[in-house]
């Protein structure tokens, strides 16, 4: 059963990758691209730490953390999420998604890997540079269970933003109409630029939770980053990965429920 | 193609796009509700500041500078590049060019007959702002309202005019959608979107003062919440409509250059 989805996940990226490899090009461009927009995940930060030297308990190289943790997950979210799912709201929509859930194969599992763009993952390379300056600025380099924590939290981060994707898509069997969906979903990720306690001073608070519990954009960026400085507490980690397999757990069970709602768009 | 002609066709023009604007405003709530930006850059403008003011900025400052920026951007945003991109590539520009009338019109007024609906969304904003900040959100003397009128029309100019010649690039290259998102980095980072360009080192407000961005949205956010005496503001409406002028000359020049060169598929 394993085996033979990893073989189908096998055949899925190669496809995208000999795709890809059509468009060569578009490694520059989109690097290009990709360090370009960076630049404005930055320069409110370098105004920012112009003015003052700690925001909310957090230095220039730390929040510098946030934002490199913020970009690595974009690219994931560009290179490998985006374009599968724009393309199930485009089968909804025609009404091809028949032919997919004719496939004797999980449905969420054949949309959810139908497209790959690898050059779009560039922002992985951005990110992880932005990680090497900051501990450059910081003057020191992250614990070895601090990077171990980090890399399982990149896991659950993933996870959490799939599962975010999956329920975003799924309304799209209930409106049709919902090509720009992928905007929505990608400014409320802008969200995650900053470190969560940012937050701490609207409505109370509030928006702390919201985003902690609710649309956990918290977990995703600002605790990996705490988790690389080493100061995330075991009990935050621990709810984090729970928090994450709950919630795609659920995303899962909206997903299954919403297919049930699938008609067909031809005569 | 004469002046009469045009303007005959305005009124026709107009409302067909309007009608357009209403039959779609679903999708232009999602986009609205997509340019979360100004309120992402609020909140981590609203902690810098909690304990000091920062410049003349206190939290309220920042709270009436950020809504008016998410209100401006929604009356001087343009995507005429990605229909132009769009038309080109698909062929469809045929269709406008046949008609007796200039497709750079056509456009404007599609754009511009989106503005009534965008209001809707602007006015409430402003009104929140002026619940939360007080009457000083808004301008205090007839004149202030007059220059902001005339600050909006020309931020539209100006997006409106920059669309229209990035978009013509397509005619040489096949696509511009690269050009665009570089401006719109630019145009991020350098228009006081996501800060009050005066927060900026000297150095390179002068140098800001001198591109376009500025005038796009930072002018007109800073008439309306009043940051400049009218001798002031009346300098800078100067260099906003030299802007729109030099822009004017560049749309029409590259748009009358690039349209020779276009071949329509199809048939």
């Amino acid at each position: 059963m394993v085996r033979r989805y990893l073989r189908l996940l096998g055949i899925q990226l190669k496809a995208s990758g000999l795709l890809a490899v059509q468009y060569r090009a578009d490694f520059f461009t989109e690097g290009l691209t990709s360090l370009f927009w960076t630049f404005t995940a930055l320069a409110p930060l370098f105004v920012v730490y112009g003015e003052r030297p700690v925001v909310e308990g957090w230095s220039f190289g730390e929040a510098l953390l946030v934002v490199g943790w913020f970009t690595l997950l974009q690219g994931i979210l560009e290179g490998a999420i985006n374009p599968s799912l724009t393309g199930v709201v485009e089968h909804i929509r025609k009404g091809t998604l028949d032919f997919v859930l004719l496939k004797p194969a999980d449905a969420q599992f054949l949309v959810s890997t139908q497209r790959f763009l690898p050059w779009r993952a560039f922002n992985v390379l951005t990110g992880l540079g932005l990680f090497v300056y900051a501990f450059s600025r910081l003057g020191r380099w992250p614990s070895v269970p601090g990077l171990l924590s980090s890399v399982l939290l990149l896991g659950t981060s993933t996870l959490l933003l799939y599962s975010l994707w999956i329920l975003t898509v799924s309304a799209a069997f209930y409106v049709v109409r919902v090509d720009n969906l992928t905007y929505l979903f990608t400014s409320i990720f802008d969200f995650a630029r900053w470190p969560s306690s940012v937050f701490k001073g609207v409505a109370k608070g509030a928006l702390t939770l919201v985003f902690t519990y609710v649309i956990p954009l918290a977990l995703m960026t600002t605790f990996p980053a705490e988790a690389m400085l080493g100061r995330l507490p075991l009990h935050a980690l621990a709810g984090a990965v729970v928090g994450a397999v709950v919630f795609a757990w659920l995303a899962r069970r909206v997903w299954l429920h919403s297919i049930g709602h699938y008609t067909s768009a031809s005569s | 193609m004469s002046f009469r002609n045009t303007l005959r066709a305005m009124p026709t023009l107009l409302k067909v796009g309007f009608a357009e604007a209403v039959a779609y405003r679903a999708e232009m709530f999602i986009w609205v509700l997509s340019t979360t930006m100004p309120l992402v850059n609020m909140v981590l403008w609203m902690a810098v500041a909690r304990d000091a003011p920062v410049g003349r900025f206190g939290q309220e400052d920042f709270v009436g500078y950020f809504l008016a920026t998410f209100a401006v951007r929604q009356l001087t945003s343009s995507w005429a590049a990605w229909l132009i991109n769009w038309e080109v590539r698909q062929g469809t520009l045929s269709m406008r060019l046949l008609r007796p009338i200039s497709p750079l019109w056509a456009y404007a007024a599609e754009n511009v007959a989106g503005f009534p609906m965008r209001l809707i969304v602007a006015v409430p904003v402003m009104v929140l702002s002026v619940v939360l900040v007080g009457s000083r959100a808004v301008p205090q003397h007839a004149w202030q309202w007059a220059f902001f009128v005339v600050a909006v029309l020309g931020g539209w100019a100006i997006s409106f005019l920059a669309n229209v010649a990035i978009g013509a690039l397509s005619f040489f290259w096949g696509s511009s959608q690269k050009v665009m998102e570089v401006w719109l980095v630019l145009y991020f980072v350098c228009s006081g979107y996501m800060y009050p360009v005066e927060l900026l080192p000297p150095a390179l407000r002068t140098l800001i003062d001198w591109l376009p961005f500025r005038y796009q949205i930072g002018l007109p956010v800073e008439v309306m919440t009043g940051a400049h005496g009218w001798r002031e503001v009346l300098w800078l409406l100067g260099a906003q409509w030299a802007w729109v002028a030099v822009m004017g000359t560049l749309a029409v020049f590259v748009w009358k250059q690039g349209v020779r060169r276009f071949a329509a598929f199809g048939g």
